[in-house]
């Protein structure tokens, strides 16, 4: 009980750090409309690259200087939050769904199985995945169902090894066996026993995919092949801030430092979830 | 009905690359009995619990003989009816009562859910009965037990949970596969009374592997040692331990540490007697063919 205390205390802060940014920027992703100071499509060319605001000639209300066509940098980031946002949370689910489930599979009843879902995998992993990303955008075409299902191609196989590893290690467990002798089925032993065994895994990978979808799709919209280049994207921004990096650094660092912010807390509060759900350290 | 609860004629496995792991094994156990199954690690014994159960690994083939429980061939029976015959009329009282117990799920549902799923009990009725076999197994505060994960115990206490679980279905065989082995001393000696008094109050035979001579002098009536897959010696516990017939067996009770001495020298079992062993079982080996299989 003392050690399960001791975990606990130890997961506080990055919990609530974490989770703390994730949840200020979903609720500003969500009342982008009402919380941006600008519309984050107008341009004004009398504005263009205002500083941000503790720097000489920062206009007010242009919290975070404005990019090279005077259009609000802050607003524009709440903005291409949503897009973020939506991306991490489908992808990461898809690619969960179908890694999980496979992986399960192929840990639980081992055999042909496990060496055809194994295979497959094998041969998955072999290709690069940001160039696999960009090829599958290229042949979908651009838009946001594109850049969900790339994802989600692309990284169901990090869950599928995870979660076929620890499927495997549980099935090894007296508990199984005695789940056998006392005659259930075999899925029903694989839903009932050994998933609620690799649920914490799978919550701690969920949300590191999701940090993870971030970055694929600030990368796809770097080489703009994400959403329509209209709609504000993080990876879109950082790719205009770069041309602009001599005359207005700030366009370039802030998507970077929301987006390094963004996919850290997505991976330290998988982890701190993971501590959560796992019944011998909870 | 006259059958053995459990009847097992010449039964032999092979692992993959061939090599015998259980050599023309007979043994049988009459309802309500308790037949010791003794040898050294790598005999077989925990072998012969798992093909009863039917849980033997996958590498691990059994290539002639038959099992009869209740007199019921499970060689004949489709897979799916086996399960359900050995699920109903079998149980597991296992070794490592941390990893026989589902470390995700509370106690209480742990226990419940096999009276209710495959034998179709009400849950009310379920949970009656695994309060009192937790009283059984003289647990006092089945609340909080029955709430707890299986971590918020100690080993003995997860023993005991363990065999209230084992008993809880009246099953007719119970195979202990060295129920106290990662038990400390003083707890050992509880759970071995423990299973002894559920035996006797419920009828249940049971199988009970382990390595202990001490163990096999207080809960059996009948013991089979084993060496290297082979039954060398089949008797009444009190037989054997009065005369022991054959080498290997007097070998192995040379070699047990005895309490009046503690601090004599441990004495492994004699090698002359294991080499004879060896070159005979080596012998049979050559001989010996797969009756069918």
């Amino acid at each position: 009980m003392d050690e399960a205390r001791i975990a606990r205390r130890g997961v506080g802060p990055r919990l609530w750090l974490a989770g703390g940014w994730l949840l200020l920027a979903l609720l500003a992703a969500i009342f982008a409309p009402l919380v941006a100071p600008q519309d984050p499509l107008a341009q004004d060319l009398m504005l263009e690259r205002l500083p941000p605001f503790w720097m000489s000639g920062a206009e007010p209300g242009y919290w975070l200087g404005t990019d090279s066509l005077g259009r609000d940098l802050l607003s524009r980031l709440i903005f291409g939050g949503r897009i973020a946002f939506i991306v991490a949370f489908a992808a990461a689910f898809a690619a969960c769904l179908v890694g999980s489930t496979l992986g399960l599979i192929a840990g639980y009843f081992g055999g042909w199985a496990d060496r055809i879902i194994s295979r497959i995998v094998d041969i998955w992993m072999a290709f690069p995945p940001v160039l696999f990303a960009i090829l599958l955008v290229a042949v979908l075409g651009t838009g946001l169902s594109s850049v969900i299902i790339a994802i989600a191609v692309i990284d169901w196989t990090r869950f599928c090894r995870v979660i076929r590893a620890e499927a495997m290690g549980q099935s090894r467990m007296d508990y199984v066996e005695n789940a056998r002798i006392a005659g259930y089925d075999r899925i029903g032993i694989m839903l009932r026993e050994v998933l609620p065994n690799v649920v914490p895994s799978i919550v701690a990978l969920l949300s590191l995919e999701m940090g993870i979808a971030v970055i694929v799709e600030a990368i796809l919209s770097f080489v703009n092949l994400s959403i329509s280049t209209d709609d504000p994207t993080w990876g879109g921004i950082i790719a205009e801030g770069r041309l602009s990096i001599h005359q207005a650094w700030w366009v370039l660092v802030f998507p970077l430092i929301t987006l390094i912010l963004t996919v850290l807390s997505f991976s330290q509060f998988g982890e701190a979830l993971k501590a959560r759900f796992d019944p011998v350290l909870r | 009905m006259s059958a053995d609860c459990l009847d097992i004629r010449n039964l032999s496995a092979v692992l993959a690359n061939g090599q015998r792991v259980l050599r023309s094994v007979s043994l049988s156990v009459q309802p309500g009995e308790v037949r010791a199954l003794v040898g050294e690690s790598g005999a077989g014994k925990t072998m012969i619990g798992k093909a009863v159960l039917g849980v033997l690994p996958s590498s691990v083939r059994i290539v002639e003989g038959d099992m009869l429980l209740e007199g019921e061939d499970l060689g004949r029976l489709q897979p799916k009816a086996r399960r359900t015959l050995i699920g109903a009329r079998t149980a597991l009282i296992p070794q490592d009562p941390l990893t026989a117990l589902n470390p995700s799920r509370r106690i209480g549902p742990q226990m419940t859910d096999r009276l209710v799923r495959i034998l179709g009990w009400s849950g009310q009725r379920a949970d009656a009965r695994i309060r009192q076999l937790l009283d059984e197994v003289q647990i006092r505060d089945p609340d909080r037990v029955l709430k707890s994960y299986p971590h918020e115990l100690s080993g003995g206490m997860r023993q005991r949970v363990l065999i209230a679980a084992a008993f809880a279905a009246e099953p007719r065989l119970i195979v202990a596969d060295e129920p106290t082995t990662a038990l400390d001393v003083t707890v050992q000696k509880q759970i071995l009374r423990l299973i002894t008094q559920l035996q006797r109050e419920h009828g249940t035979a049971i199988l009970f592997v382990t390595h202990d001579l001490g163990v096999v002098a207080k809960i059996s009536q009948k013991v089979s040692v084993l060496y290297a897959g082979k039954v060398v010696e089949e008797a009444d516990t009190a037989a054997l331990f009065a005369a022991p017939q054959h080498l290997y067996t007097r070998a192995l009770m040379a070699a047990t540490p005895r309490y009046t001495d503690p601090f004599a020298s441990l004495k492994p079992v004699d090698e002359a007697v294991l080499a004879g062993l060896a070159a005979e079982i080596a012998d049979a080996d050559q001989a010996w063919r797969p009756r069918h299989g």
